[in-house]
């Protein structure tokens, strides 16, 4: 049995070559703007970045994919116009899109350009991924993170494009390009801006031996001397709602769904992917030998070996998230 | 190694050497290393876009003093000084290990935050850049301390390496960048 593809994520050139050299069959990445889902300060690719990376996958053996993932703002549609010719110029193996305006400007403009649909677009049922595959020639789709295991078999039963799924790395609870919860602190959001809860908005306060984190005008956690520190998301943070204070949302823990590999391979997925594009190239290079190993054993027959990511784990805890709808 | 987030602590023998040190002194080391870090990668000053400018206080926990740094591509600055005398706009704390493991690539920068052995103060945005940075331009530290020798370069190497290697298997703490 061929293992399943390993779709690793990329914030910068060194990350990405890090990936390739730690196994990564393929590799995810964005330009320097608002185009993807993770414009971050510091991160992503240039246009000349871009030329040299896809270079250096291609010798290598490995694919690169542009994720050009957000919903391009009316009037200014040409940013995301030329991101899209940009990357088809770099040689790159694939675009990941999830606006349907952006998806039908290249599925005319630039037929020879493998399109997957983005997680942003939150395709979730067979009949609407039937209908990207028909309107646009979507070849593969990345599905939400809100499907079980046997909700994914039942999907691949009735389409005839690939599938993609998260296996480990931060979580979106939301419906992926849904959430309005970063732009209602903010004014920005990951859908628009290609960033939730950005860092120009985020305060971290020492307040004694407890860090307080504050997005906007609003204080959403606070970490005794001895806990985890989440990330400054507003789904992850903690509220006083109805006299009680909880984790209304979600508790700040990260997808691990290694020992998941064998099911979703039963179940027709082709690629396995992971979130993690705003991290640095100590954790893509140990998560993709851990992920890589993990798949070459599925595909032998052998038992997924026992990993030791938890500590790079938001929370560090780790949860198999709605694969097994323990969720809640 | 690779998954092993124990953060060793720089021996007693290390911060005794190094804290009765003027700081002015390890002010001026510490700016040429900058300066030559800066100039083997160009890069950086790229990826820092307006962050290049802001004044970032690098504060090792169990040093002393702290570093006051300007990356300003024209004119980078760096100041050493005693700890609570620099205003900033973005301040990075936690050990001297975690921080070096951290520039050398042996941690990664959100697994040292969620584990609390980094803190990020003030500008996070600007916080955020600069490890960005530093994390693309793989920098090693010892590469760029020997560049500064100059002529004298090729012939210290066969006699620092073996003795840089040796701290650090010794020590736990990353002293040159870590080959992933
Ligand atoms: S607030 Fe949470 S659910 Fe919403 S976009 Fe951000 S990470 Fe996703």
């Amino acid at each position: 049995m061929k293992p399943l593809e390993l779709v690793c994520p990329a914030g910068t050139p060194a990350a990405l070559r890090s990936a390739v050299q730690a196994g990564a069959h393929t590799v995810y990445c964005g330009f320097a703007d608002e185009t993807n889902a993770r414009n971050f300060p510091g991160l992503n690719f240039s246009r000349e970045d871009m030329h040299q990376a896809v270079a250096f996958a291609h010798q290598h053996g490995s694919k690169v994919l542009v994720a050009i993932n957000t919903f391009p703002r009316a009037g200014d549609e040409d940013i995301w116009h030329r991101a899209i010719a940009d990357a088809e110029s770099a040689g790159v193996d694939a675009v990941i899109l999830a606006d349907v305006g952006l998806l039908a400007w290249a599925a005319a403009r630039h037929p020879g350009l493998r399109l997957h649909l983005s997680v942003q677009a939150a395709a979730a049922n067979p009949d609407v991924i039937n209908f990207y595959a028909s309107e646009f020639g979507v070849r593969r789709v990345v599905l939400p993170r809100v499907l079980s295991v046997a909700e994914i078999a039942a999907i691949n039963r009735e389409i005839d494009v690939e599938t993609e799924v998260f296996v480990f790395g931060g979580l979106c609870v939301m419906a992926e390009g849904r959430c309005s919860m970063s732009s209602y602190a903010t004014g920005k959001s990951p859908n628009m801006q290609g960033v939730c809860s950005p860092a120009s908005h985020v305060q971290y306060v020492q307040d004694g031996a407890d860090m307080i984190s504050k997005l906007g005008a609003f204080t959403i956690d606070k970490a005794g001397k001895d806990e985890p520190a989440p990330y400054p998301t507003l789904c992850k943070g903690c509220f006083s709602a109805r006299g009680e204070v909880s984790r209304v949302f979600e508790e700040p823990t990260s997808l691990n769904a290694a020992q998941l590999i064998p099911q979703l391979a039963k179940v027709g997925v082709t690629a396995l992917k992971i979130e993690g594009r705003q991290r640095s190239r100590a954790y893509v290079a140990a998560v993709v030998r851990n992920f890589r190993a993990a798949v070459e054993a599925t595909a032998a027959g052998r038992p997924i070996p026992a990993d030791t990511l938890t500590h790079l784990s938001e929370g560090q805890s780790s949860t198999l998230g709605a694969y097994k709808k323990t969720w809640r | 190694m690779e998954n092993d987030t124990t953060i060793p602590r720089i021996p007693g023998l290390a911060q005794r050497l190094v804290a009765p040190l003027p700081p002015p002194l390890i002010g001026s080391l510490a700016a040429r290393l900058m300066r030559q870090a800066g100039k083997s990668h160009p890069e950086l000053f790229a990826r820092l876009g307006e962050h290049a400018y802001k004044r970032y206080e690098i504060a090792p926990s169990d040093l002393p003093f702290v570093f006051l740094m300007t990356p300003d591509p024209a004119a980078p600055q760096l100041r050493v000084l005693r700890k609570g005398r620099a205003s900033w706009d973005c301040r990075i704390s936690g050990s001297l290990a975690a921080l070096l493991g951290m520039i050398h690539g042996a941690y990664d920068g959100d697994a040292l935050f969620f584990s609390r052995d980094i803190t990020v103060e003030g500008d996070t945005a600007a916080g955020l850049a600069l490890r960005n940075a530093i994390d693309n331009s793989e920098i090693d530290l010892f590469e760029e301390a020997t560049a500064l020798l100059g002529p004298l370069r090729s012939r210290a190497i066969p006699g620092l390496t073996p003795l840089v290697n040796a701290l650090e298997r010794r020590t736990g703490v990353a002293l040159r960048r870590v080959e992933l």
